[in-house]
């Protein structure tokens, strides 16, 4: 298991970064490795240059502005897992956090990278689904900001352009009043989730994201639902399916055991 | 056909490892763990699933935990790494996470011992005095085919004792 040769570049400036990936359509960008590396070792991708975005500056900050927490492309998971003022603001993130993969995995990984990378499996994304947040990227052409709502397109797979960097996650701080919640069921602690649910309950509003139970992270609207049909009602939005983890039926019993939960979660914390 | 790697470009790296510095002349697609093994000859790292999956190559970047097989050498310049063969001391004594795996039977064939030190090193250090549960945390992302696991949680307790009682050693 080697990665295929490649070409390094490792920019000390975002320009430099943008314009090398422009030349380049078969070059990738390298944040934190942690799904990247094992795809090239296993030689399910084999790109002609890694872009190294490591040591590009300034990214790697986490700020609170404008109601939004803005995460850098370089905040590694555990920077942001351990942030007082993130769990401040948007206490999901460190929810979800504390379910991806390891403290190793963490310590390297960016929140970023693992929203780019839109696993269905991955809780970040669900979670910027849920919250509305927003993609800021850069490419040469300039700079725009991708809504949530329109950035994951298929499995491992999203809106984001050949061309074009991550530079930072937006995700809109919690109002106060409302509650979060998030849990999942793995085989093992740290393992992607068979099922996963966060949720928000802001007044009469209830919603809920998903993790492994669709191909791209589903927001459902569970407002004014009775609580003995919050499961079936998120189920006719997702499409559990069978792997070697969980058959379609389990992971559809875990919809509805999760569902119910977290959203009373959700309620507890909202009223507290 | 394979793609002809002889002209493959080859980057001029200083590794440092353990406190000693090596030039290291390697092509980009060259994973630490096996710069370590195959350029400098450490092969204390050792290297289970090649994915990130089983900790067996967890090495320490500038102190913190990092797998070495999910990162490139090229990418190491200026970065200080600590292998297993770092932790003891220069007089080839035992380091108190090693000593405390010795005694507790922390190990059977040894294969994933290198990648339970270096965390468990890490681990301590920022928090001496973990409860069972993060003891058992500490090395949730570490797989053992051997031991079971009892003996390496009472082997990480253990640690954290000896390792209390040489601070409070050194404060007398
Ligand atoms: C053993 C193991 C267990 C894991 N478990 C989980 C888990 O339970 N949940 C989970 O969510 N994740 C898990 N992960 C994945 C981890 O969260 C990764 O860190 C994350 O998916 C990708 O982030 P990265 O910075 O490592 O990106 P990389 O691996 O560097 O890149 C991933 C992809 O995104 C692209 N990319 C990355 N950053 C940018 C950017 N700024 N701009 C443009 N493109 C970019 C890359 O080109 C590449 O295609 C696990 C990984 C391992 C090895
Ligand atoms: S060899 Fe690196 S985690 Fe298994
Ligand atoms: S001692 Fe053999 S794998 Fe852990």
């Amino acid at each position: 298991m080697k990665p295929a040769p490649f070409a390094y570049h490792r920019p000390g400036s975002l320009a430099d970064a943008l314009a090398i990936l422009a030349g380049d359509p078969d070059a990738k960008v390298l944040a934190g490795g942690q799904s990247l590396v094992p795809l090239l070792s296993m030689r399910l991708a084999a790109p002609s240059a890694l872009v190294d975005i490591n040591a590009l500056p300034g990214l790697a900050d986490i700020t609170v502005t404008d109601g939004r927490v803005r995460v850098g492309a370089l905040a590694r998971h555990a920077a942001v897992l351990a942030s007082e003022e993130v769990r401040r603001h948007q206490p999901l993130l460190a929810l979800a956090l504390a379910h991806v993969a390891h403290a190793t995995i963490r310590n390297r990984g960016t929140s970023v990278g693992s929203i780019v990378h839109a696993d269905p499996s991955a809780e970040l994304p669900a979670v910027l689904a849920l919250l509305d947040g927003a993609l800021e990227v850069a490419s040469v052409r300039g700079t725009r900001v991708i809504p949530a709502s329109e950035l994951f397109v298929g499995p491992l797979e999203s809106a984001l352009e050949h061309d074009e960097i991550a530079t930072a996650a937006l995700f809109p701080v919690l109002p106060a009043g409302a509650g979060v919640a998030f849990e999942e069921i793995a085989r093992r602690h740290g393992d992607y989730a068979m099922c996963g649910v966060a949720a928000v309950v802001d007044g009469d509003s209830v919603k809920a994201a998903y993790v492994s139970v669709s191909e791209v992270p589903t927001v459902v609207d569970l407002t004014g639902v009775p609580d003995a049909d919050l499961g079936e009602a998120a189920l006719a939005r997702l499409d559990p399916a069978d792997d070697i983890h969980a058959t379609a039926a389990y992971r559809a019993e875990l919809v509805r055991v999760l569902t119910e939960r977290v959203v009373a979660r959700a309620r507890g914390e909202a009223a507290a | 056909m394979s793609p002809d790697t002889s002209t493959e470009e080859r980057h001029e790296v200083v590794l440092t490892v353990n406190g000693v510095a090596h030039e290291v002349s390697l092509p980009a697609r060259r994973l630490l763990s096996d710069a370590l093994r195959h350029d400098l000859g450490l092969t204390g790292t050792h290297v289970g699933c090649e994915h990130g999956v089983c900790g067996a190559c967890t090495v320490l970047l500038d102190g913190a935990p990092v797998r070495a097989c999910l990162v490139l050498a090229v990418q190491c310049e200026g970065v200080e790494v600590t292998t297993v063969e770092g932790l003891g001391g220069p007089d080839g004594s035992l380091s108190p996470v090693q000593q405390a795996f010795a005694e507790c039977h922390g190990l059977q064939c040894g294969f994933c011992t290198p990648g339970f030190l270096t965390t468990v090193t890490a681990g301590l250090r920022d928090n001496p005095t973990p409860t069972h549960e993060e003891a058992r945390e500490m090395v949730a992302g570490n797989l053992c085919r051997c031991t079971g696991y009892q003996n390496i949680v009472k082997a990480v307790e253990r640690a954290a004792v000896i390792a209390g009682d040489a601070t409070a050693e050194e404060a007398r």
